[in-house]
Order: C-alpha cells, then structure tokens, then sequence
C-alpha cells in the first residue's frame, strides 16, 4: 500500500503541516470549495437529469407516439368560422403503420371520449379509452381482478369495459363489481376486469394510463359514439372529427426506432393534406436530454476545473513560501545526506496530504449541500460515486501538479548556499 | 566508540586538489592544488584569514561540493567524480557536520533531530530512537529529548548536534567554526566534548580563525591563496 510504504513522509508531512494550522486551514480551501462545489453541483445536475431521463424512459424508447393535433393553419383561423373541424389520425393510419413497416412489432390505436357514467347510485365523468388488446400488452400493468381486453371483445364488438384503479375510485366499485353493468353515456357495459394504475405519488404525469379510468374496444366505441366530438371553448361550441387521438407504435429495437419513425412521417404526409399530427418519438427525447445533460456536465466540470486550479494555485503559492522560508532546514537535510529525491518527495507529500485533506472535507460538503438542497427545497439530488472518486482523485492530482514544482525547486538548492540562508 | 573502518589508517586524501569558481567572467582559484592525507583518529584545526580557500576546503572534504581537478578518496572511495545521489549518500555513510550555528531543525524534538541521519539511512524507527537515547546520554541530554531546540542554550543546542553529527558512527567528524556563536564557558564544555571523542577514535576535522580553539586539535593546518601554507603538529 502506498500509505504505508510512505507512512513516515506522510507523518513528518502532517507534523509540519500542523506546526501552521491556520496557514494550512486557509491554503486547503480552494480546493474544498472546489471539490465541494464539483460534487453538489453534480449532484444537483444528476438528479434533475435524472428526473428527466426516468420519465422519457417511462414513454419506452422503442415506442413512436404520433398524435392528433389540429393544423397550425387551422389554429390560427379564428375568424372564420369552421363548423366542423376534421383532423387527425385515422382508424387506416393505423392499419397502413401496422402492415407497412416490418419493424414495427404492435400497434396501439387510442381513442379518448369523455362520457358520464353510472354503477348503481353512483354518477361520474369517466374518460374512457377505446382501444385493443394491444394496449395491454405494451403497457403491463398487474390485474387486480377478472381480465383485460382481448380480440374476441373486439370483433364481437362485445360492450365490454375494463376499470383502472383511478375509475374504480370514482366509482367506488369493488372487486364485487365484476360483472355488474356500468353505464356510458347511453350505452350499457359489462365490467369484465380492473387493472392496476402507475403509482401517481410517482408524479409520472407522461404515462398513458394516468389519465384514464376505463377500458372499451376500439370497434365499440366508434360504432356506439362515431367520431364526432363536442368542444365548448369560450362559450362557443365546435364540434370535432378525430378518428384516432393516439397511436403508439412499437418497434422492435430501438436502432430501428429513428428510421421508423422517419418513414411513418413520410407515409403520414402522402395521406393527409394538412399536418394534423404530431410524432413524437422518446429515443429521441432521451439522446436530446442525454446530450444536455453531457453539456450541462461539461460546464459543470469546467466550473470546478477552475475553482480546482484557483486552489491549486493558491497551494502551490503557498509552498514556494514555505521552501523558502525552511531553505535552512532544506540545506539541513542535504548536508546530512538527504538525496534530492527525498526533498522532493517530503515537499510533494506536504502539498498531496494538503489537498487530499482538502478534498476528504470538499468531499463532506459535497454531501452535506444536496442532502440539504432535498431536505430544503424538496428537489432531487443524486450523489454517484463517480464523483466521489473522481474529485478526491483529482484533489490527490492537484496537489501532485502544483506541488511539483515547489519541491523539484527546494530539492535544487546548494546545500552549501542553502546552510548559510538566514 | 568504535573506530571507523579505514584504509591504511588514512581517513581522507587529497591529492592535487584545484577548486575553481566561475564567477562572471573571472575565474576564482579557491584552492590551487592542495594534496594532504588525514589520518584515522587524528584531530585537524584549519586555519586561515577568510579568502584563504578553508572553507572551500572542508565542502569538499563534506561531499558538498566536487574538486574541478584532482582526487579526493574518502574512507576508501573515490568521490571526486561522484554524481550528487551518491556524494549524499557518502555524507550520509561516512561523514557528521557541526556548524557555527548549529543547524538543527527548529520544529523537530533533540530526539527527532538525533535520528535525522537515522531516518534516512531508513532505520527501523525504535532501534533509531534507542540510538538517540544512547547519543543524548553520551553529550549530557538524555533528559532533554523532547525539548525543542528554542528551549535550549547554545552549548546544548550544539552538544544536540554533535550526538547528531556522531549517530551514522562516520569516519569524519567536520566541524565548521563549532564555537563561533557560544560563550567562552561553553566553548571550553564542546571543545573538552571533541577532545574527548577524538581520544575514543574519532576523526575530526575542524575550521576555526581562533588560534586557542585550534590549540585543541593535533594538527593545525595554515590555509593561505587556496595553498597550505604550513602545517603544524
């Protein structure tokens, strides 16, 4: 070990770091400001990236997410009056993704409608999603009880609703409610299952299910409510054709996720006159946060690299002093048969046990600042141990790098010369 | 104490020893050819007004500096050719200093600058303490090693660096004006000290200008222009 095969240096090191407490306290700072600095700040940028990541993740990154969104022409005509406006994915967007790209593992049609719904004395606003089996399979979620969609629902268009656990709280139904007929705007619904939700305490606001509290077929929903929808905005009322609010498209591996992606768009703009859809696709989402996240490390790092290289500085400042004022003693030690290695070395200990201690302390502050920042102001933080090592390695490098020079010049002095210095 | 092994009973030898300084554009004949041999056990007092080429004299005979020309065997080895790693390990083996100021290092205990030689020959740290009790006994301080070298007098500090000086056992012991900063009480106590362990054995080799102080040696050598003007004996 290195500590021991240097166990002396390192002792007569800390002695005479310790006959200058103050002077030494004060010479260590810069670097455990610096070190500090270096592992908060990380800590901060990890956790808020962190955040970020999780939550694109949990979109899947082999998934493509293309939406209905109305046209950016026909969102700024506010002054003529469109009756109706017809926008959106298609049921034979759908069919054409799913049949032309042989990358494409499943796709999930999603269509949202908000009707009122009824289970025995109880009376809420659902929002219900008509969609496939595919749905389930693509987002898994534990069935607390019965089953969840299955193709047979689909082509017998059986009405058939499946609960989550946020519609299930609505309605303050049971396991019991297996069974039982739920009522959906005018129609009449058999609930054959209820299925778990993503914990909202998690603050996932971008998962699917969050905002969804029932489950039909897709083929239900559009023979039992069309594909006309009723807006009230501003008092004015607009009615809406969408087809598909949502499709999910699943790739099969996430090379294939960007060239997928690119030609869905393709084929989407031969079909539709107007850019009434939006492609969002999550791989990209995550290389963009990724990509920040590396520049956010690099201005991070280069921040800490000055504030280390102040420290720096200011040790090797200091120890050209003290090789100066302990010229004699250097001088001492020559004549007694120290070879200018051992100065060196002696030199070079002193300003490595500095600015490790130094570190050791940055170190401490460095967790003690996050741990607040999250006690305090609730945010995240993440301290890894990459950043642990790596600022205490770089304290160690500090003191190695400004510390050289300081010795290699005690180590050059004349004994004779330095044995006369006053 | 044990006498320092030697060859042919001469512990160092100079023969035609030139020192030159370059100083600028003039050269500086500090010593223009010296050749003597110091015999083991033997008690030399160089002597000469200041310019005279003896302290030139005794950083050579220390293994601080290198003759331009000429030999200089210590102990049996030539080191007129010695690269620097090597003349301090030469300084460390064979050779103990004692200053006019006494040079011990200031944040370090009578104990600690006892061992210094010690340390860097790389002894064990309790057979080295051991020997620094044995020395401070042998100079009078065996109750003063934890002192710092402020806390005490001048003859103390330097009886600190002569059992300093002896902890290698070296074949030479060089002194450079030993009694230059004490009083004439103590410099009466260090110089009895250096009669006394030159009768053990002891080689020692001593610069002085003070014509009594050099009464305590053997031999007196006269520096004069960097030659030896004459020896006494």
């Amino acid at each position: 070990m290195l500590i021991q095969k240097y166990a002396r240096e390192i002792n007569l090191g800390v002695k005479n770091l310790l006959l200058h407490k103050l002077r030494s306290f004060l010479t260590m700072l810069g670097v455990v400001f610096g070190v500090g600095s270096v592992i908060a700040m990380l800590a901060v940028g990890e956790g808020a990236s962190k955040e970020a990541l999780d939550r694109i993740r949990k979109l899947g990154s082999q998934n493509i997410l293309i939406s209905s969104a109305k046209s950016i022409e026909e969102e700024t005509q506010t002054n003529t009056r469109i009756l109706m406006s017809i926008y959106g994915l298609l049921y034979e967007d759908e069919r054409r993704i799913a049949e032309s790209f042989p990358s494409v593992n499943r796709t999930v049609p999603v269509k949202e409608i908000r009707k009122q719904a009824r289970l025995g004395e109880r009376s809420m606003e659902l929002r219900v999603v008509g969609t496939t089996p595919n749905w389930f399979e693509l987002i898994q979620r534990p069935i607390i009880s019965g089953r969840v969609l299955m193709q047979r629902d689909l082509d017998e268009r059986g009405n058939v609703v499946v609960l989550t656990e946020h519609g299930v709280r609505k309605l303050l139904a049971t396991k019991n409610t297996i069974g039982q007929t739920l009522r959906l705007g005018s129609e009449y619904f058999e609930v054959i299952g209820i299925v778990q939700s993503a914990s909202v305490i998690g603050g996932d606001i971008q998962t699917p299910d969050q905002e969804i509290d029932a489950y039909i077929p897709v083929t239900v929903a559009r023979e039992r409510y069309g594909d006309i929808f009723m807006k009230r905005v501003a008092g004015s009322e607009t009615r809406e054709k969408v087809e598909l609010h949502q499709i999910i498209v699943q790739v099969d591996s996430t090379q294939n996720v960007e060239m997928t992606a690119k030609g869905i768009e393709a084929m989407l703009k031969r079909f539709h006159k107007k850019t009434d859809y939006k492609i969002s696709v999550p791989l990209t989402l995550l290389r963009q946060a990724e990509a920040t996240k590396r520049t956010f490390n690099v201005v991070l790092g280069s921040i800490a690299g000055i504030s280390l290289l102040v420290g720096g500085i200011g040790i090797m400042n200091i120890m050209l002093a003290s090789v100066t004022e302990r010229t004699r003693e250097i001088g001492i030690r020559r004549a007694i048969g120290a070879k200018k290695k051992q100065i060196v070395l002696q030199f070079l200990i002193e300003t490595v046990v500095l600015s490790t201690t130094g570190g050791l302390i940055g170190m401490g502050i460095g967790l003690l600042i996050p741990w607040m920042i999250t006690l305090l102001a609730g945010m995240p933080t993440v301290v890894s141990a990459y950043s642990l090592v790596l600022s205490l390695g770089i304290s160690m490098g500090v003191g190695i790098l400004f510390g050289i020079y300081p010795a290699f010049r005690a180590s050059n002095l004349d004994p004779i010369v330095a044995l006369r210095h006053e | 104490m044990m006498q320092s092994p030697s060859s042919n009973g001469v512990a160092a030898y100079l023969n035609d020893v030139h020192k030159i300084y370059q100083m600028g554009m003039q050269e500086v004949k500090a010593l223009a050819g010296v050749s003597i041999s110091f015999e083991t056990g033997s008690f030399w007092a160089i002597l000469g007004p200041s310019g005279s080429g003896k302290s030139t004299l005794l950083n050579l005979l220390g293994c601080l500096d290198r003759p331009t020309k000429g030999t200089y065997v210590l102990n049996g080895h030539d080191v007129s050719t010695l690269d620097d790693d090597d003349l301090s390990d030469m300084r460390l083996r064979h050779l103990g200093f004692i200053f006019q100021s006494f040079n011990l290092i200031p944040q370090s205990t009578v104990e600690e600058n006892i061992q210094l030689p010690l340390y860097y020959q790389g002894w064990d740290p309790e057979e080295s303490a051991e020997r620094a009790r044995v020395l401070a006994r042998m100079v009078g301080l065996e109750d003063r090693l934890s002192h710092r070298p402020m806390e005490l007098s001048g003859g103390q500090q330097q009886r600190v660096a002569i059992a300093r000086a002896l902890a290698n056992d070296p074949a030479i012991l060089l002194a450079d004006e030993p009694t230059g900063n004490l009083d004439s009480h103590t410099t009466i106590e260090i110089m009895n000290l250096l009669r006394a362990l030159n009768q053990q054995g002891k080689t020692i080799i001593m610069v002085t200008h003070e014509r009594d102080i050099a009464e305590y040696a053997k031999h007196r050598l006269y520096m004069r222009d960097g030659l030896i003007e004459t020896i006494e004996s």
